[in-house]
């Protein structure tokens, strides 16, 4: 099993405490009214996939998120501030408030896009591994995916296509269990996701993704796979979405009592004692890292709350890119 | 000048986008040694080789996912699908995600794209190969929608379509393949977004596309010959967007609009060219605008049932005289 050492130990912690901050924040400003239209779709408790994942990855590899693809775009190194801003729908966001919180993305880093449309991002995953060997690179490309994604035809069009192509895709299935109120094992005959990668010929694994050590291990080998036998790896993080699939979600469907079991596992809170007592990280340390990160959520917050809204003059911008000298237009 | 078919100019666009830009490449079913279901890729692969040529499984929003998975990442891929019919099974791709991807980053992203497409009727092959399905890709801002009636179009707006840094999609028909014309020696580019007129006339507009511009080319020769009356045909070659001044110029002239086209009646391209006229140049008609489209029933299957609704040079002419009368 991949060894964490003490200093990645405190940079995965930090990873995942900037997740779960600005997903408390963002839960916050939903409900005070501050964030327009539906409510953002938040990865509280699921920290540790992708945090794990984007660990391992360069920054020139490629992700492709979900709706609930907040936690993806901080691990893969957006800024707090722009995103904010973004899901306040301001100016300075990173998509100037046309996209929101399911289509938020620093395309600087990689990140090829958030998507609303669920298991839509799978075949453009591939289509960025098929780019990255074409073009004779040594990137990698990820599309994290829910547990009810794989009940889409594009996750079988896709996963086929990268099996029998080679091509260097990460798959990671975030198993939360249920789509939107809909418990997976009402609409999945197989036990785990990852299952149906067999079917498919691919390598695949499942791991308990509320255990940051597990994540972290499986994520490492998982990112080595792809990079290194440019083929297709399907990785599962059995995991668990705190809240509901939106605010707005009272989750009738599902016990306090199941709820209370998942939240004993925290991947925060436990990773945070482990580091205190397995990694002998100090506790002044630590201390501090999370000063950093409550002052990059309180400046994130203050900078979009005075950000600009956009000017409806502006709304048809970027519907076409201007055609290149030469072109066609 | 040389003689080709419209197929071979197509093929020509490709050939010669390939050699020029390494970024370009061709991504669908059976494109690779079979060259495509309509031959138009063949003898590419023998060029470029498998790299380049990227023969897929049966899955079309794979393909179309996996090219803009690619556009996103520095290539410029054409990706075919067989029959346009066949868009339906991967329109969230096309619609959700080529379309929107640029628009919803705010600009951070190109998505240069090209679509490859046949559709049209006139072949007997029935309600689900003979579709003329242009109106669905107007209706989405984000797309442009190209559809050359000659060889030398076709050569000259396909390879517009490939350096294009947005998405295009490119609707070729299936019975021009082997029509054939001139098409120039030397490279030629031609510019997407513009109307071309075909033939100059001063008594009435008629606005068409694709294989429907040949047959109004014949109802104007007609009509010149047996009633005097002298057409102006204006092939949109870009459906999306609509190249209004070239348009309203000819009716400006004219003052009379007759459109043809392939596609359903409903909610199609000469209601849009039709509502656009009507509404920004109305005091320029001196006769209400009238229409030609197929029915709006699906493709029949036995020739006679296709014929009797598919728009040909005789129902051009009837319908120019109904109008002028």
């Amino acid at each position: 099993m991949k060894k964490m050492s003490h200093q990645e130990a405190a940079e995965l912690y930090r990873s995942m405490l900037r997740i779960r901050r600005f997903e408390e924040t963002c839960h916050e400003l939903y409900l005070s009214g501050k964030i327009p239209g539906m409510s953002p779709h938040l990865y509280i408790g699921e920290e540790a996939v992708a945090a794990s994942i984007c660990f391992f990855l360069n920054k020139d590899d490629y992700i492709i998120s979900t709706h609930r693809g907040h936690g993806h775009c901080l691990a893969k190194g957006a800024r707090m501030d722009r995103m904010l801003a973004e899901i306040m729908g301001k100016e300075t966001g990173y998509c100037k408030g046309r996209g929101g919180s399911m289509h938020i993305a620093d395309v600087t880093t990689g990140n090829l896009g958030a998507n609303g449309i669920v298991a839509a991002g799978l075949p453009i995953a591939v289509g960025a591994a098929l780019s990255a060997i074409y073009r004779k690179t040594n990137q990698i490309a990820v599309c994290f995916f829910g547990d009810a994604a794989s009940n889409q035809g594009t996750f079988h069009e896709a996963v086929n296509m990268a099996a029998v192509m080679n091509l260097p895709v990460l798959l990671v299935c975030e198993n939360n269990h249920y789509g939107l109120s809909t418990p997976i094992k009402k609409t999945c005959p197989t036990c785990n996701i990852s299952d149906k990668a067999h079917g498919y010929g691919i390598e695949h694994t499942t791991c308990d993704g509320m255990d940051t050590e597990v994540s972290f291990a499986a994520a490492g080998e998982a990112v080595d796979y792809v990079r290194d036998k440019k083929k297709p790896y399907l990785i599962e993080f059995i995991t668990y979405r705190f809240l509901g699939h939106g605010a707005s979600d009272n989750r009738s469907y599902r016990t306090r009592e199941e709820e209370a079991q998942w939240l004993k596992k925290c991947p925060v809170k436990n990773f945070r004692k482990k580091i205190l007592s397995d990694y002998k990280i100090d506790s002044a340390k630590i201390e501090s890292l999370e000063k950093e990160v409550e002052e990059e959520v309180s400046a994130g917050l203050k900078f979009a709350e005075d950000s600009p809204y956009p000017k409806p003059e502006e709304v048809m911008e970027n519907i076409f890119a201007p055609a290149a000298p030469g072109g066609g237009q | 000048m040389s003689i080709m078919t419209y197929r071979d100019a197509i093929r020509l666009a490709l050939r010669e986008e390939m050699a020029q830009d390494e970024k370009v490449f061709i991504i669908g079913e059976d494109v690779g040694a079979f060259g495509g279901a309509m031959a138009v890729t063949k003898g590419l692969y023998e060029k470029f080789g498998p790299g380049r040529l990227i023969d897929t499984p049966i899955s079309e929003s794979a393909i179309i996912g996996a090219a803009l998975g690619a556009a996103l990442t520095g290539l410029r891929p054409v990706a075919e699908i067989m029959f346009i019919d066949f868009t339906g099974v991967c329109m969230d791709q096309i619609v959700n995600q080529i379309a929107k991807v640029r628009y919803m980053l705010a600009g951070q992203v190109e998505v240069p794209l090209v679509i490859r497409t046949q559709g049209g009727a006139g072949k007997g092959y029935a309600a689900q190969h003979s579709q003329s399905l242009e109106a669905w890709f107007c209706h989405i801002p984000g797309l442009k929608v190209v559809m050359p009636a000659t060889p030398r179009d076709a050569r000259g707006l396909l390879k517009s379509a490939i350096r294009e840094p947005n998405p295009v999609v490119f609707i070729e028909h299936k019975v021009l393949y082997n029509e054939k014309g001139e098409v120039p020696e030397k490279e030629e580019l031609i510019p997407i977004g513009k109307a071309d007129i075909k033939r100059t006339g001063k008594d009435v507009t008629i606005t068409c596309h694709s294989r429907q511009v040949l047959n109004t080319l014949s109802a104007a020769e007609i009509l010149s010959k047996e009633d005097g009356v002298e057409c102006e045909v204006v092939d949109l070659m870009t459906v999306s967007p609509l190249d209004e001044e070239t348009i309203f110029n000819s009716i400006k002239k004219t003052k009379r609009l007759f459109t043809v086209e392939e596609g359903y009646e409903n909610n199609g391209i000469g209601a849009e060219v039709i509502a656009r006229a009507t509404t920004k140049i109305f005091d320029y008609f001196d006769a209400p605008p009238a229409r030609l489209a197929f029915s709006n029933c699906p493709v029949p299957f036995s020739k006679i049932l296709e014929n009797s609704i598919l728009p040909d040079t005789k129902k051009i002419v009837e319908g120019v005289r109904k109008l002028l009368s």
